[in-house]
């Protein structure tokens, strides 16, 4: 799949999906990678590493540092892929040179796919 | 720049600047002549700001045009003797170290303009603070979009911001009509006006009939609040603001403020009773409001603890003045560089605020948990002396 590139940079790995948009701060641990907004539907897994894919963010714009702490902490998701990234998330993956990749239909990503990102040429691609 | 030649930071900062200009189809960048950085407060940014903001002066983060700073969640000076937690006072230092190494100028202030970072008409500006953006649109006719504080510590670091927004000549254009049939006394008048309004065109760019007159306080009392009940970055008033003789207002929706609506606004934004605490200088008190607070409790004691939130450069003339004494002597207090807003003054043990600021009635009660007592300055201040 080809959509926009948000973010350069390549990484291949597991993907994470959440249909539900995510709001990183207060929504995911800086420290551990850990989501912890309650009731979230990702609520308890660990985003470390995992090719992150969800519709767009939400909530505080704060958000974008936490994206950068992730990354700080070794605790970052290895990529991020949007059905259409918004601001925070933009700013955040720029900020913290995780790759990012948006504009691609992520309803065919299924959690545990293993998924190549090469944001470089906005492409995404399921290789098992 | 997007190659890396003059390093990461540069390079990371210029990226988010292009992706955002993307984003909202900008078709270049442009240069700016000032920033104003927000996102400074621990409280607001917490530890994944501070940790970002050290980081990024620690890799050689520069601003390479005039950038001025909102301000921080304490008075700089003061903090201890305001109750302030030392585990938040360490923090929010650590925030100010970081900006003072990446050469911000240390104002401390939502309110750039009465502090020497002064646009012209027309010229490109990158700010965050919606007040000072609101002000710097609208009273002033600068240019800028709303940005966020990565985005403004950005285009500091570039000295660029995509051209998009409010930075073009189309998108400047009311799109409401608001007809003022009341006269607007107070500043809380003028505060009360904006959070109606606001609350009704969202991000729109609202056009002001039937404003007779406006002092620059009333002003900014008025597009701060705007700013916090919705999103409003620019507003005309007829006869008062620069840009306003330019428009064409035919045909626009109309918004109706009278009599009733000013009454029903109070009323809405009047949460509790009996204030523990009065807060002024929401945005931050200009030189001209220090002396008329100071004019009203001169020779009085006061039974409520008042507050008046100004900058470090407006307290100091103030000090000079002789205004801080006699404010003190009432048993007031002049707090410099911070707000209520960005304070946490919901772990000072306050539950119930009085304010005459629209801004600071809108936020009080979720930012802070507090309970709401939105009246002029000369009701709140009446209620509070002996």
């Amino acid at each position: 799949m080809r959509g926009r590139m948000i973010s350069p940079g390549k990484a291949e790995g597991e993907a994470l999906v959440s249909k539900e948009p995510i709001g990183f701060y207060g929504g995911v641990d800086p420290k551990t990678g850990i989501v912890i907004e309650r009731g979230h539907e990702l609520e308890g897994k660990c985003i470390k590493d995992k090719i992150l894919v969800f519709p767009h963010g939400k909530g505080s714009t704060v958000g974008s540092y936490v994206i950068y702490g992730l990354m700080k902490n070794g605790v970052a998701p290895a990529a991020i892929v949007n059905k259409e990234t918004e601001t925070i998330v933009a700013t955040g993956a720029i900020l913290a040179g995780i790759a990012c990749v948006d504009g691609v239909d992520i309803e065919k990503i299924k959690t545990g796919d293993r998924v190549r990102v090469n944001a470089d040429e906005a492409t995404v691609e399921i290789v098992g | 720049m997007l190659r890396g030649e003059y390093g990461e930071v540069i390079e990371r900062s210029f990226r988010l600047l292009v992706r955002l200009g993307e984003i909202y189809g900008a078709d270049r960048m442009i240069p700016v002549s000032s920033v104003q950085v927000a996102g400074v407060s621990y409280k607001s940014i917490g530890d994944p700001g501070l940790e970002f903001l050290e980081d990024y002066a620690s890799k050689g983060a520069r601003v390479r045009v005039p950038t001025t700073l909102n301000p921080p969640g304490m008075d700089l000076e003061d903090w201890e003797d305001f109750g302030i937690p030392a585990d938040f006072a360490e923090k929010q230092m650590r925030i100010i170290d970081a900006f003072r190494e990446m050469g911000v100028m240390l104002t401390a202030t939502c309110t750039p303009y009465l502090v020497g970072n002064l646009p012209r008409f027309g010229e490109h500006i990158a700010w965050s603070e919606s007040s000072a953006v609101s002000f710097a649109n609208s009273v002033i006719g600068a240019r800028t979009n709303r940005e966020g504080g990565p985005s403004a510590l950005a285009s500091a670091i570039c000295g660029l911001t995509p051209n998009y927004g409010l930075h073009l000549d189309e998108n400047r254009k009311p799109n409401f009509l608001v007809k003022v049939s009341v006269e607007l006394k107070s500043n809380s008048d003028f505060g009360a006006l904006g959070c109606y309004v606001g609350n009704i065109v969202k991000n729109g760019i609202p056009y002001f009939r039937g404003i007779k007159n406006a002092d620059v306080d009333q002003l900014k009392s008025l597009g701060a609040a705007m700013a916090a009940s919705g999103a409003v970055a620019l507003y005309h008033v007829d006869g008062i603001t620069p840009e306003a003789r330019l428009m064409d207002i035919s045909g626009l929706q109309t918004i109706e403020f009278g009599e009733e609506e000013l009454k029903e606004t109070y009323e809405k934004l009047n949460t509790g009773n009996d204030p523990d605490i009065i807060i002024l200088g929401c945005p931050h008190a200009s030189l001209r409001e220090i002396s008329s607070l100071a004019g009203k409790l001169k020779g009085k004691k006061l039974k409520k603890r008042v507050w008046i939130c100004t900058s470090r450069f407006t307290k100091e003339a103030a000090k000079k003045m002789g205004l801080v004494e006699i404010i003190e002597k009432a048993g007031g207090r002049v707090v410099a560089d911070t707000c209520m807003v960005v304070s946490p003054i919901e772990r000072m043990g306050f539950k119930t605020v009085g304010v005459d600021s629209g801004k600071a009635a809108n936020y009080l009660p979720g930012f802070c948990k507090q309970a709401v007592v939105f009246k002029s300055v000369d009701e709140l201040i009446r209620e509070a002396v002996l």
